[in-house]
């Protein structure tokens, strides 16, 4: 299953992060997981949130340029070699992996965000290996933050 | 050609269009008498052109044939500064009944006066232009050139009244309500300046308003500013809006100097009231036809503040081709350039059109942009900012490099420089209601 991804666009300059942190807070949008990748005069900072159309529409009346994008995310065993043997299997069906972002959960398996340069083959290549795609339901109703 | 004088299906008919294809012979007849009569006029009521013409030992009899406005001194908008703000003036302020200023960007603004003939003047090359660019009575126009002392606003609300449109005096600015009144007003044509509508393009989308869906806007008279044809490929593709082109200058009358006609292939100046030179910048001699230069214009009817040899700064050339509408009266070429606009880079000229045709060979539409202009051990330096948004946005940084490069290649194909792109985000540029600012020049205050 894929998952929508919504990814801002930040100018290198004070400030510019967290207002979008606060822009977001602010409409209460909680986010599940994010990455932010610079490029020296810019960065992408890549969300995902339970509701990406809100954050995207919000993030935009702020005033922030954002677009959307579908990646995976793998729930993988969280221990040595997990990933390793994820990866081997697609490399010979020529899947690149453009980025991947992880968090662990504490039910003890690690989710890999992970954008592809074709989501539609690397999902079914994914499946056909037998590695457990997330749905959204199950990476926002999975575990409620520990206070 | 009679047929296009009746407008709309109505049939009103307006004889003014006939000045339009007046017979080329009839016309230069009109324009020496009249070139005859203003020269006479300023000599004998302004100062500055009589000591002018004195220095270079010329008379007004002396004026016996076109060619002669050769010989005539040359005027320009440091005239108007140093002499503001009445010292251009021809006639008793008491026969004045209208004042227009400038925007003094740099100190004093500039000043211009009307008799109320220079008034009917105005109107009717007003409604010359209107009919030209196919605008009728039957129109709802929505007028968002600024209402007050910019000539644009109360310049084309004359224009349009005299026609019998139904006009909406919208004035600039209030961008949402702009869109609203198309909408609820049923509007069917509008005036403004090109980049004003860019940004309304821009708000409508915003709004979830789709102008080919939503809005009845057919055509619209855009001028004050240079734009490029890129430009108006891109208001009509993304607003259905033929976008006509309407030029003119305060010092002139304002707009209504010329207009584009159904070929939109460059303005036709009314010529029996603006004589019209084209000349090298450097050496002041005319060029011959076809051949870019500096325009310059002398009134020919204006009675409180005729021109004589007025140095527009605008770079275009004269279009001696016959139009295919049957306009006697010459074309210009667009102009998308000024000379005032132009700066120096690394020894190249540089001038903002250059940019804007640059960008917009890159993405489809427009992005809002602006050149910064600063200067670093003693040579001007030049970047170019790019709003990203969100169509220009891809989820790769890689992407996103590649897309500044493509920016930065396509402006150095137009200008060979290599110019410095930078992205910034959505809105961070100010948007103007009037006329837009695209140079942000920082030259004096970091040295």
């Amino acid at each position: 299953m894929k998952i929508r991804q919504i990814s801002v666009f930040l100018e290198n300059k004070p400030g510019r992060l967290s207002a979008l942190c606060r822009t977001l807070a602010e409409a209460g949008i909680n986010l599940r997981a994010l990455t932010l990748s610079d490029a020296g005069e810019f960065g992408l900072l890549r969300l995902i949130t339970a509701d990406p159309d809100k954050a995207k529409r919000v993030s935009e009346a702020a005033g922030f340029a954002a677009t959307f994008s579908d990646v995976l995310a793998l729930c993988l065993p969280n221990r040595p070699g997990g990933l390793a043997s994820v990866l081997a299997q697609l490399e010979p069906q020529g899947l690149s992996v453009e980025y991947m972002y992880a968090f662990a959960r504490r039910t003890g398996d690690a989710v890999m965000i992970t954008c592809f340069d074709d989501v539609d083959r690397a999902m079914a290549a994914l499946q056909a290996a037998g590695v457990r795609l997330l749905e959204p339901a199950d990476l926002f109703a999975a575990e409620q933050p520990s206070v | 050609m009679i047929s296009r004088l009746w407008n709309d299906l109505e049939g009103t008919f307006f004889p003014e269009s006939a000045l339009d294809f007046m017979p080329v012979e009839r016309l230069r007849e009109v324009q020496l008498q009249r070139l005859k009569t203003v020269v006479s006029h300023a000599y004998e009521r302004v100062a500055l052109f009589r000591e002018r013409m004195d220095a270079r030992g010329i008379k007004p009899a002396d004026i016996r044939s076109l060619e002669d406005v050769r010989r005539l001194p040359f005027s320009m908008k440091s005239d108007l500064r140093d002499t503001y703000p009445y010292g251009l003036f021809a006639v008793p302020m008491a026969e004045v009944v209208r004042l227009h200023a400038s925007s003094g960007t740099t100190g004093k603004p500039i000043v211009v006066g009307y008799t109320a003939q220079d008034m009917e003047v105005w109107k009717q090359v007003i409604v010359r232009s209107l009919l030209s660019a196919g605008y009728t009575r039957g129109d709802i126009v929505q007028n968002m050139y600024g209402y007050g002392l910019f000539t644009g606003g109360l310049g084309l609300h004359a224009g349009l009244e005299a026609l019998e449109a139904t006009v909406v005096p919208a004035s600039g600015g209030n961008s949402e309500r702009q869109i609203m009144l198309m909408k609820d007003f049923g509007v069917t044509a509008i005036c403004g300046t090109p980049s004003y509508f860019v940004h309304l393009i821009e708000v409508a989308q915003k709004l979830g308003i789709d102008f080919k869906r939503d809005l009845k806007v057919k055509r619209g008279l855009f001028g004050a500013e240079p734009w490029s044809d890129g430009l108006r490929r891109y208001i009509e593709d993304a607003s259905g809006v033929k976008a006509y082109d309407i030029y003119g200058l305060s010092e002139i009358v304002g707009p209504g100097v010329g207009c584009e006609c159904e070929c939109r292939d460059g303005p036709h100046i009314f010529e029996d009231h603006f004589l019209v030179e084209i000349i090298d910048p450097e050496t002041l001699e005319p060029v011959p036809d076809g051949q870019e230069g500096e325009l310059v214009f002398t009134t020919l009817s204006k009675q409180a503040m005729p021109a004589i040899r007025y140095r527009t700064r605008d770079i275009t050339a004269i279009d001696p081709r016959p139009c295919s509408c049957g306009r006697t009266i010459r074309r210009i070429r667009r102009i998308c350039r000024r000379s005032d606009d132009m700066f120096i880079i690394h020894g190249v000229n540089v001038f903002p059109s250059q940019i804007e045709t640059a960008l917009l060979r890159t993405e489809a539409s427009l992005p809002h942009y602006l050149i910064v202009l600063t200067r670093r051990s003693g040579l001007d330096q030049m970047e170019v900012r790019v709003e990203v948004t969100g169509e220009m946005l891809r989820d790769s940084v890689g992407a996103m490099e590649q897309l500044q490069k493509r920016f930065a290649r396509s402006i150095e194909q137009i200008t060979g420089l290599h110019i410095a792109v930078t992205l910034v985000q959505p809105g961070s540029i100010a948007r103007s209601e009037g006329k837009a600012k695209r140079v942000l020049d920082q030259r004096e205050a970091k040295s």
